[in-house]
C-alpha cells in the first residue's frame, strides 16, 4: 500500500502538487489522470523520491521514502519517467540487467542473469538482446526500459506516461503488458495515462487529478461518467459502454 | 577476454618500441654489452614510457568519466574547464609557495581542477537547453575565462613559459624520479574502474541513478575528484594531452558500447596506445629534434575529432 499524507510541492511561486492525501491499494493496476499540468508526474515523482516534497509524508508499506535508504526502496519500489533522451550506448541486455543492481550490487549471481532471461523473455526482446538502444525504435527502446524496471523486481511499479511516442499497436501491447504483470506477476502498477480511455479498459482503480488536488478516485465505472469527465477536463464527453468498456468519445467534444 | 588481448598485445608492441627510439643507441644489444646505455635505459627511455602509459591511461579514462557525468560526448578535462583550472592552481601554487613540493602542488592544482569542474556542471544545472554542442561549448568558454586569468597573472609574473610547458604536454623532460605523481593518477584509474557501474549508471540520468537506490551526487562528487586530480597530476608531471579523453572514448564506444564497465580498460589501453604512438612519431618525424607530443595529439587528435563528428552528425541534430 502506497499512502500520501497532505503532499505539497511548489515549483517557485508555483504550487504543482497542493496537499494531496491518498491511497493506493497493494496488487493490480492504478492509472493516475487529468489535464496537463495537474501534477500528476510531480506526485509520481514525489512518490518515488525522485523530487522532495516541501510537505506532508509518503510511506510505501510502511516505509517513509524520504527516511528509507536508497538502496532498500529500490529494492520495493521502481520508476520510469518519462523516457528523455538517453546518450549511453548500451546494449539491450545491459541495460536490463542494471535492473538487477539493487540485488547485486554489481556482482550478478546466475539468479541474476536468470531474471535478465526472463525479464527479456517476457518483453519479447530476446532477439533484440544484443543491440544497442540508439539502433531501436522508439516502441522497443520503451519496452527495454519496462523490461529493465520488471527486472528489478520490485512490489511496485510506478511508470510516467509510458505510452508516449507509441503507435496504436504498441501502445496496447505496453498496456497488455502491464495488465499482465499485475495479474501474472502481482505487482502493484501506478501509471500516469493521458488516454482515458486507456485507463478505463485496463485499469482497477482511478485516481483523477486536477489544479493539484486529488479530484476523483474510484474504480472506471465510477469516473469514467460525464459529469466526472467535464468536471475535470472542462469539455463535454459523451461516455458510451462498449463490449462491457466504458468509453469516453471526446474527439467532438464540445468547450 | 579475447577483445581486449589485441589492444593489450597492441599497446605492449609500442611500450617496446618506445624504450628502444631516441638519440642515442639504446637497443636489446647495446644494453647487454654498454652498461651506459643500460643507465640511459633506466634513467631516461623506461621512466619516459612509463610516464606514457600512465598518463595516456589516466586522462583516457578522466574523459570517459567526464562524458558519463555531463552525458555528454563532447566534454573531456580540456573542454570543461578542468585544465585550465588545474594550470591557474598550478601558477597560483609557483606565485605564493615557490619552494612547495610537486605533492603539494599537486594538491593545489587539483583542489583548483575540482573548483573549476564544479563550477563548469553548476552552470550546465542552469542552462535551460542543453543540447550537445551547448554542453563543450560552455566548457569552452569558461575554460577561456579561466585561462585568461591565468595568462594575465603569468604575464604580469614573467611566468608564461612555464605556463606554456603545462599547456602543451612534454614527455621529453621525463627522468627517473620526476615522474613517479604519476603513478597516483594509475592508482586512481584503478579507483574508476571498481566503480565503473556507478558511472554508466550516472549516465543514463539521476533519475535513473535514484531508481537504482544510488546517491547520484556522491556518485557526481567522487568521479569529478578522479578527474580532478588525474588531470592536475598531468598537468604538474608532463602537461596536458588535449584531445586524448575525446577521441580515445568516442572511438571505443563506437565499437563496443559505453558499458563502463566493459569499456574502461579498452579506454585506458586505448589512452596508452595513443599517447605511446603520437610520442614515437613526435621522436622520429625530425629526428634528431623532438616535436612535442602536444603538437603531435593535437594535429592527429583534431582530424579524428573531425573524423567522429561527421560519423555522428545523425545524433547532433
Amino acid at each position: 500500500m502506497i499512502e500520501a499524507r497532505s503532499v505539497s510541492k511548489s515549483y517557485g511561486p508555483a504550487l504543482v502538487v497542493d496537499g494531496v492525501s491518498v491511497t493506493i491499494p497493494k496488487g493490480g493496476v492504478t492509472a493516475v489522470i487529468g489535464p496537463n499540468g495537474a501534477g500528476k508526474s510531480t506526485l509520481l515523482s514525489m512518490v518515488s523520491r525522485l523530487v522532495g516534497m516541501d510537505a506532508g509524508t509518503v510511506t510505501v508499506d510502511g516505509l517513509d521514502v524520504s527516511r528509507t535508504p536508497g538502496d532498500v526502496l529500490a529494492r520495493r519500489l521502481s520508476i520510469l519517467r518519462q523516457e528523455q533522451a538517453v546518450t549511453v550506448r548500451l546494449t539491450v541486455a545491459d541495460l536490463v540487467a542494471f535492473g538487477r543492481y539493487p540485488h547485486s550490487k554489481g556482482r550478478p549471481t546466475i539468479e541474476d542473469e536468470a531474471r535478465v532471461e526472463a525479464a527479456l523473455a517476457w518483453l519479447g526482446l530476446d532477439e533484440l538482446s544484443g543491440r544497442f538502444l540508439d539502433e531501436l525504435s522508439g516502441g522497443q527502446r520503451q519496452r527495454a526500459f519496462v523490461a529493465m524496471v520488471l527486472c528489478q523486481d520490485t512490489d511496485y511499479v510506478l511508470l510516467d506516461e509510458p505510452l508516449n511516442n507509441l503507435d496504436l499497436k504498441h501502445a496496447v501491447g505496453m498496456m497488455r503488458l502491464l495488465r499482465r504483470a499485475a495479474d501474472e506477476l502481482d505487482k502493484t502498477v501506478v501509471v500516469v495515462l493521458h488516454d482515458i480511455n486507456f485507463a478505463s479498459c485496463y485499469a482497477d482503480t482511478i485516481l483523477a487529478m486536477k489544479n493539484g488536488r486529488l479530484a476523483h478516485q474510484g474504480p472506471p465505472a465510477e469516473i469514467m461518467r460525464p459529469e466526472v469527465l467535464r468536471d475535470l477536463y472542462e469539455i463535454e464527453v459523451d461516455v458510451e459502454e462498449i463490449g462491457g468498456k466504458r468509453i469516453g468519445l471526446y474527439f467532438d467534444a464540445r468547450g | 577476454m579475447p577483445t581486449i588481448l589485441v589492444p593489450a598485445l597492441a599497446v605492449l608492441g609500442l611500450f617496446l618500441v618506445s624504450l628502444f627510439v631516441g638519440v642515442s643507441d639504446v637497443s636489446p644489444a647495446t644494453i647487454l654489452a654498454d652498461p651506459q646505455a643500460l643507465e640511459l635505459l633506466l634513467v631516461s627511455r623506461l621512466p619516459r614510457t612509463i610516464a606514457l602509459v600512465l598518463a595516456g591511461a589516466g586522462m583516457a579514462t578522466a574523459g570517459l568519466i567526464m562524458q558519463m557525468l555531463a552525458r555528454n560526448r563532447f566534454v573531456e578535462p580540456s573542454t570543461a574547464g578542468t585544465v585550465e583550472s588545474a594550470s591557474l592552481g598550478l601558477l597560483a601554487a609557483t606565485l605564493l609557495a615557490p619552494g612547495m613540493a610537486p605533492l603539494g602542488k599537486m594538491g593545489v592544482a587539483t583542489l583548483f581542477a575540482l573548483l573549476g569542474t564544479g563550477l563548469f556542471f553548476a552552470i550546465l544545472s542552469r542552462v535551460p537547453l542543453r543540447s550537445t554542442l551547448i554542453v563543450p561549448l560552455v566548457g569552452i568558454m569558461l575554460g577561456g575565462v579561466v585561462s585568461a586569468v591565468t595568462t594575465f597573472f603569468a604575464y604580469r609574473f614573467d611566468l608564461l613559459q612555464s605556463l606554456g610547458a603545462w599547456a602543451t604536454g612534454d614527455f621529453s623532460g621525463v627522468l627517473r624520479g620526476r615522474y613517479e605523481l604519476l603513478y597516483l593518477s594509475a592508482a586512481l584509474t584503478l579507483a574508476a574502474f571498481l566503480a565503473a557501474d556507478r558511472f554508466t549508471v550516472a549516465g543514463l540520468g539521476e533519475a535513473f541513478a535514484t531508481n537504482l537506490g544510488l546517491n547520484y551526487r556522491r556518485i557526481m562528487g567522487f568521479g569529478l575528484s578522479i578527474v580532478a586530480m588525474v588531470t592536475a597530476v598531468v598537468v604538474v608531471t608532463v602537461g596536458a594531452i588535449p584531445f586524448l579523453g575525446l577521441v580515445v572514448p568516442n572511438l571505443v564506444s563506437m565499437v563496443v558500447g559505453d558499458n563502463v564497465r566493459r569499456v574502461a580498460p579498452l579506454v585506458a589501453l586505448g589512452g596508452a596506445g595513443f599517447v605511446l604512438a603520437c610520442d614515437i612519431v613526435g621522436r622520429v618525424v625530425r629526428a634528431p629534434y623532438e616535436v612535442p607530443i602536444g603538437t603531435v595529439v593535437g594535429v592527429v587528435g583534431s582530424a579524428l575529432f573531425l573524423a567522429i563528428l561527421l560519423r555522428r552528425r545523425h545524433e547532433l541534430g
